[in-house]
């Protein structure tokens, strides 16, 4: 479907592309830590964001893990939620009617056991009106493989990309974990495999201990970091990776305001996605657009595209 | 429902016990909607560290656009809170959560514990602005020694209701629980009872509550990142088997519906 991008022929140009997709602005939010948009309406404006990704769906409801899920670390938290969801077949009766009344893309990240787990939930999209892209989260165990996860290894990712690529009409962008050793080999192999798109970061795999209970923090023993604490590694990853790949980088980790958001433009990224900030500051994604807007007017930009990979290295 | 992101400032900060602090808030948007019960986020420092806001119940609200809270000093978050000066500026969110069901026909029970004597201020000023008349109802404070509640009874007194209390230390009131208040005394037939404090005193009064067949609310804790339904950080286990997500289904739930481990 086609969006209406307003312009204003007095501000700077806004728009990126990502595959097939144009989008009013680079930011969008964070999968996971914007629920389904629905929850922010009072506290933002959403019409302002460039996309909504909502909160991982997969097949079937999930009930998710025992408390507690979530604990605050130095400039960061970990979260072991369990990939808790509505599955898709409610998510498309109850949140996407919602969604699709945004005037907004709305990017669907779906997650999976299997690789026909993920084949099945892209044929239920399929079609949906409003969905506008899916970001595949690879960093989920597979089942059949001993629960290694699909995306620490470029076979398994790539399968996972040319499964969903197969079955959607709709540019798919894959979400890569960054706990691996090389990233680039990953996204290299997603993007032979078709990816229109590469997003990253997603959680860095962490832990906390109670001293006075001695035990772990979260029940899930480990979680994944996020927040401030992880965006030089998330910059770092953005840059190699922009390097070797050709499709559009989308840049995530620590992004809580327009100069982080344009650091990660100019290590490479086309768009960014802002996460943990959300519970913070309800107001982080739309603060980080009208701070990119301010930014490129100052700078006399004619277009925001002008400092995608524009990092100086001399 | 409206929420807000306010930047409030601090009208006035009072020291009670040793780490017990009050603190007055001009927050008009907020102390305009807010409902017993339901709770805020405050952003307790400016940088990334501490990062995530903490959440507070709403002790009460005045016509004027104020709000207070009432809190313990347990970490750094509210370590930092302690230390805020007059018309000094934090952000609050809120109101959050679904706060009490006041039933305005039935007798009121309001028994607070240590902290979660916060929201039952605010309460049992609705329940009596409500009712005109409350003289039927009762409050039931417990708190570790006399120190933690003294200065929060002038607040309820006026209000008109019977107020008995119990100290661990026996330094006022009656020495123990507030449970043990709560199973000695007859009760108005009909009433309801409204609670929040620490988890196991909430579960002995539940069971007391389903033992006589009275309707309980209780107001539950969690850990919170988002305090507004975005992260499924908060989950708690209800009775049904599934998670509840006590910043927007509670913080008050029915005690029925939830499970009590203790
Ligand atoms: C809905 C709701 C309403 C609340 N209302 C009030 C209130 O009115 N007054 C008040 O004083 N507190 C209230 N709390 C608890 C308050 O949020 C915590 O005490 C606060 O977040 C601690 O922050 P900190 O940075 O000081 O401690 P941290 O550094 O985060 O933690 C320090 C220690 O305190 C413990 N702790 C952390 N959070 C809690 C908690 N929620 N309950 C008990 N122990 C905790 C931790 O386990 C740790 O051992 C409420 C909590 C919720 C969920
Ligand atoms: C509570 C929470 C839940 C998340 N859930 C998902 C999810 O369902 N799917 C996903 O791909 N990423 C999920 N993420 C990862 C974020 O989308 C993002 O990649 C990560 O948090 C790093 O960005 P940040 O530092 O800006 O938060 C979640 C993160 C958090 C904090
Ligand atoms: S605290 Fe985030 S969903 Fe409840």
């Amino acid at each position: 479907m086609d969006y209406v991008i307003p312009r204003d022929e007095n501000l700077p140009d806004l728009r990126v592309n990502i595959g097939s997709l144009e989008i009013a602005n680079p930011v969008m939010t964070a999968s996971g830590t914007f629920g389904y948009a629905r929850e922010f309406e009072n506290l933002m404006n959403l019409h302002r964001l460039g996309a909504v990704i909502v909160k991982g769906i997969s097949l079937y409801p999930r009930a998710g893990n025992p408390p507690p899920r979530i604990v605050e670390t130095a400039c960061g938290m970990l979260n072991a939620i369990g990939l808790q969801n509505v599955g898709v077949d409610r998510f498309i009766t109850e949140k996407m009617p919602y969604l699709h009344g945004l005037n907004v893309p709305v990017i669907v990240n779906i997650l999976g056991d299997s690789l026909a787990e993920y084949e099945e939930i892209t044929v239920r999209l399929a079609g949906v009106p409003g969905v506008s892209g899916i970001e595949v989260n690879i960093s989920c165990p597979n089942v059949k493989k001993g629960g290694v996860a699909f995306g620490t290894d470029p076979i398994m990712a790539a399968a996972v990309t040319g499964a969903v690529k197969k079955k959607t009409d709709v540019p798919v962008m894959v979400k890569l974990s960054p706990n691996v050793s090389d990233i680039t080999v990953i996204a290299r192999a997603v993007e032979d495999a078709g990816a229109d798109a590469i997003s990253l970061i997603n959680t860095l795999i962490g832990m906390a201990i109670d001293l006075p209970t001695r035990r772990p923090a979260l029940a899930n023993i480990i979680g994944g970091l996020s927040g401030p604490a992880i965006k030089p590694v998330a910059l770092r990853m953005v840059y190699q990776v922009a390097r070797v790949v050709s499709v559009p980088v989308i840049g995530i980790g620590g992004i809580e305001s327009a100069e982080d958001a344009l650091e990660f433009m100019l290590a490479g990224a086309t768009a960014v996605q802002i996460g943990t900030a959300n519970f913070i500051n309800p107001r982080a994604s739309e603060e980080v657009v009208e701070g990119i807007e301010a930014y490129a007017k100052a700078e006399k930009l004619l277009s925001i595209r002008s400092i995608i990979g524009g990092l100086r290295l001399e | 429902m409206s929420q807000y992101q306010e930047i409030a400032t601090v009208a006035r900060i009072e020291k009670f016990a040793n780490k017990n602090f009050r603190l007055t808030l001009d927050c008009p948007q907020i102390a305009a909607s807010a409902k017993p019960g339901q709770f805020v986020m405050i952003r307790t420092g400016i940088g990334k560290d501490p990062l995530l806001r903490r959440p507070f119940s709403v002790h009460q609200t005045s016509s004027g656009g104020r709000l207070q809270i009432y809190f313990k000093v347990v970490g750094r978050g509210t370590e930092i809170l302690a230390q805020v000066k007059t018309d000094q500026e934090i952000s609050v969110l809120g109101p959050l959560g679904r706060g009490f069901r006041l039933n305005v026909n039935a007798p009121a029970i309001l028994i607070g514990g240590g902290l979660g004597i916060a929201p039952m201020l605010f309460l049992a000023k609705e329940n009596c602005r409500l009712k005109r008349n409350c003289a039927n109802d009762l409050v039931l404070l417990g708190a570790r020694e006399k120190n933690e509640v003294e200065h929060l009874l002038d607040d309820f007194k006026r209000l008109g209701l019977r107020l008995l209390i119990a100290t661990d230390d026996g330094s006022l009131g009656h020495h123990g629980l507030v449970t043990e208040i709560l199973q000695s005394t007859i009760l108005p037939p009909g009433c309801t009872v409204y609670t929040c404090g620490p988890e196991a005193m909430m579960a002995g009064v539940s069971r007391i509550c389903q033992a006589q067949d009275i309707p309980c609310q209780v107001s539950v804790e969690s850990v919170m990142a988002c305090g507004m339904g975005a992260c499924l950080g908060c989950s708690r286990p209800a009775k049904d088997g599934s998670y509840t997500h006590v910043c927007l289904n509670g913080p008050v739930y029915d005690a029925e519906d939830l499970l009590w481990t203790m």
